[in-house]
This record gives C-alpha cells, sequence and structure tokens, in this order.
C-alpha cells in the first residue's frame, strides 16, 4: 500500500471542504453587496473529478513565465449560482440563514473528513511501532 | 496561503461592515446639525460595497467585499421657518439633514448583525484550523 494511496481520498476532501469554507465565506461576507450572486458547487461532483481514478485535467507550463493553472481547486463552470428563495431589490441573492446553515455543515463534514484522516494516521502509526 | 483566505475573505466583510457602522455613526451624530445654506447641510452619507474578484480570474468565487466609495443621498433636505435661530439664513430659513433616523437604527441594526457573522465565520475556521494541527497527535 502506497502512503499516497492510504491519504489521498481525505486529502481532496478536506481540501475541497476548505475551499466550500471559502465560498461559503465570500457569500456572507458580500452580505450586502448589490448585484451580488451567491456562489456554491456541488460537493460530490467536484470530488469525483478530483479522484485519482479521472485524472484531473491540467495545464502545462513549459516557460518559466507561466502561470501555475493547476492549482486552480474548484473551476468556474463548477461554480454554480445559487437560486434564491425571495429575491431582493438590489439584486444580491445571499441569503445569510441559507449560507450560515451551509458552512456549520461544511465545517461538520471538515472535522469529520480530518478525524477519519486523524485515524488513518494513528492506525499506521501503531502498525509502524508494532504495539 | 490558501487556506488562510478564509479569515481575509470574512476579515475583509468585518472591515466593510465596520465602515458601514462609522458611516451610521456619523449620520446619527449629524441628525441635528442645522445650516443656513442648502449647500453647506450634512447629507446622509451611505457606502457602496463591491464583491473583491479575483484578478486572473473574474468568473470564479469572491474573495470578499470592499467599499468602493461614499454616496450622499439625494433625499430633500428639510427646510423649517424659524427666523430666531440663530444659523437663519436672510428669509428666516435653517436647513436640517436629510438623515432618517429610523433608516438609520435599521441601518444599522443589519450592519452589526452582518458583522457578527463574519466573526462567526472566523470563529468557524479558527476551530477547522486548530483541528489540522492537532492532526495525527
Amino acid at each position: 500500500m502506497k502512503l499516497d494511496d492510504a491519504f489521498s481520498l481525505y486529502e481532496h476532501t478536506v481540501k475541497l471542504r476548505a475551499r466550500r469554507a471559502e465560498v461559503l465565506a465570500a457569500n456572507m461576507a458580500n452580505a450586502d453587496t448589490p448585484g451580488y450572486r451567491a456562489r456554491d458547487f456541488d460537493f460530490r461532483q467536484v470530488l469525483e473529478r478530483q479522484t485519482p481514478q479521472v485524472a484531473p485535467v491540467r495545464l502545462v507550463s513549459t516557460h518559466a513565465a507561466h502561470l501555475d493553472g493547476g492549482r486552480e481547486l474548484v473551476s468556474p463552470a463548477q461554480l454554480k449560482y445559487r437560486i434564491p428563495q425571495q429575491p431582493t431589490l438590489d439584486g444580491n441573492t445571499v441569503e445569510v440563514e441559507v449560507e450560515q446553515a451551509q458552512f456549520s455543515k461544511n465545517a461538520m463534514a471538515y472535522q469529520a473528513s480530518l478525524r477519519f484522516l486523524d485515524g488513518r494516521i494513528k492506525s499506521l502509526k501503531s502498525a509502524i511501532s508494532g504495539e | 496561503m490558501s487556506s488562510m483566505k478564509i479569515f481575509d475573505i470574512a476579515g475583509s466583510g468585518m472591515n466593510a461592515q465596520s465602515l458601514r457602522l462609522n458611516l451610521v455613526a456619523s449620520n446619527m451624530a449629524n441628525v441635528d446639525a442645522v445650516s443656513s445654506s442648502v449647500d453647506e447641510t450634512y447629507r446622509s452619507r451611505q457606502p457602496v460595497f463591491r464583491a473583491v474578484l479575483d484578478q486572473l480570474n473574474s468568473r470564479g468565487a469572491a474573495d470578499g467585499v470592499r467599499m468602493v466609495g461614499v454616496v450622499e443621498s439625494q433625499a430633500p433636505l428639510v427646510s423649517e421657518y424659524q427666523p430666531d435661530h440663530p444659523m437663519a439664513d436672510d428669509a428666516g430659513y435653517i436647513y436640517r439633514p436629510n438623515v432618517n433616523m429610523v433608516e438609520e437604527m435599521a441601518n444599522m441594526i443589519s450592519a452589526s448583525r452582518a458583522y457578527q457573522n463574519n466573526v462567526q465565520v472566523i470563529n468557524a475556521a479558527r476551530q477547522m484550523m486548530t483541528a489540522v494541527i492537532n492532526l495525527g497527535r
């Protein structure tokens, strides 16, 4: 078993959860910005793209001055716009309660993924030490 | 570092909301600042927020919020006929600011709630980071 395989799923999950927390935080920061439209992404869909079986499309940098295009975790096409339950006059579609709920749900899932990762580290450690 | 970006995002939200609170305080403080001409009278000031977008990737998610300016309300000023007032003009009129106290109060509550929301986000993010630090212990 390669060490990468042991951790890769949790690595992707945790990274993606952190990214989603950023997107949701940006929504809440813009709760009073006129015309701002709340963004979010389908976690499962994006994670399925990230998992190693399907190699993610990456840009290749062939020159030192090229920007690192592979760093983008969630592409703009995957970032969808949220449909508000109550439209507002200024065109802002952020509903703080919805964002708040999604954010805490996401934070819980993040902690859970970390717990799984932690368990994996601990079991590997105990295997190494042979206790 | 990308994992610390969430603190910047929520921080920008707190910053914007506290600037908005400052403007509300300024408007409320000046509600009775009468003057003797239309031009000199204080006008209610309101912030203009805009989402900060990634410069390389403007179609992606926002990187926070920024106050791009302050606009003065175009609502008509209140003129009052008070010839005995020390600030009265030649015709005996004084001018009161177009600050609407009820609007400002609602604005204040909205701003402080939004501020608290961003604080919550930072607290949650801090917990997430702490969990990462304690990984494998």
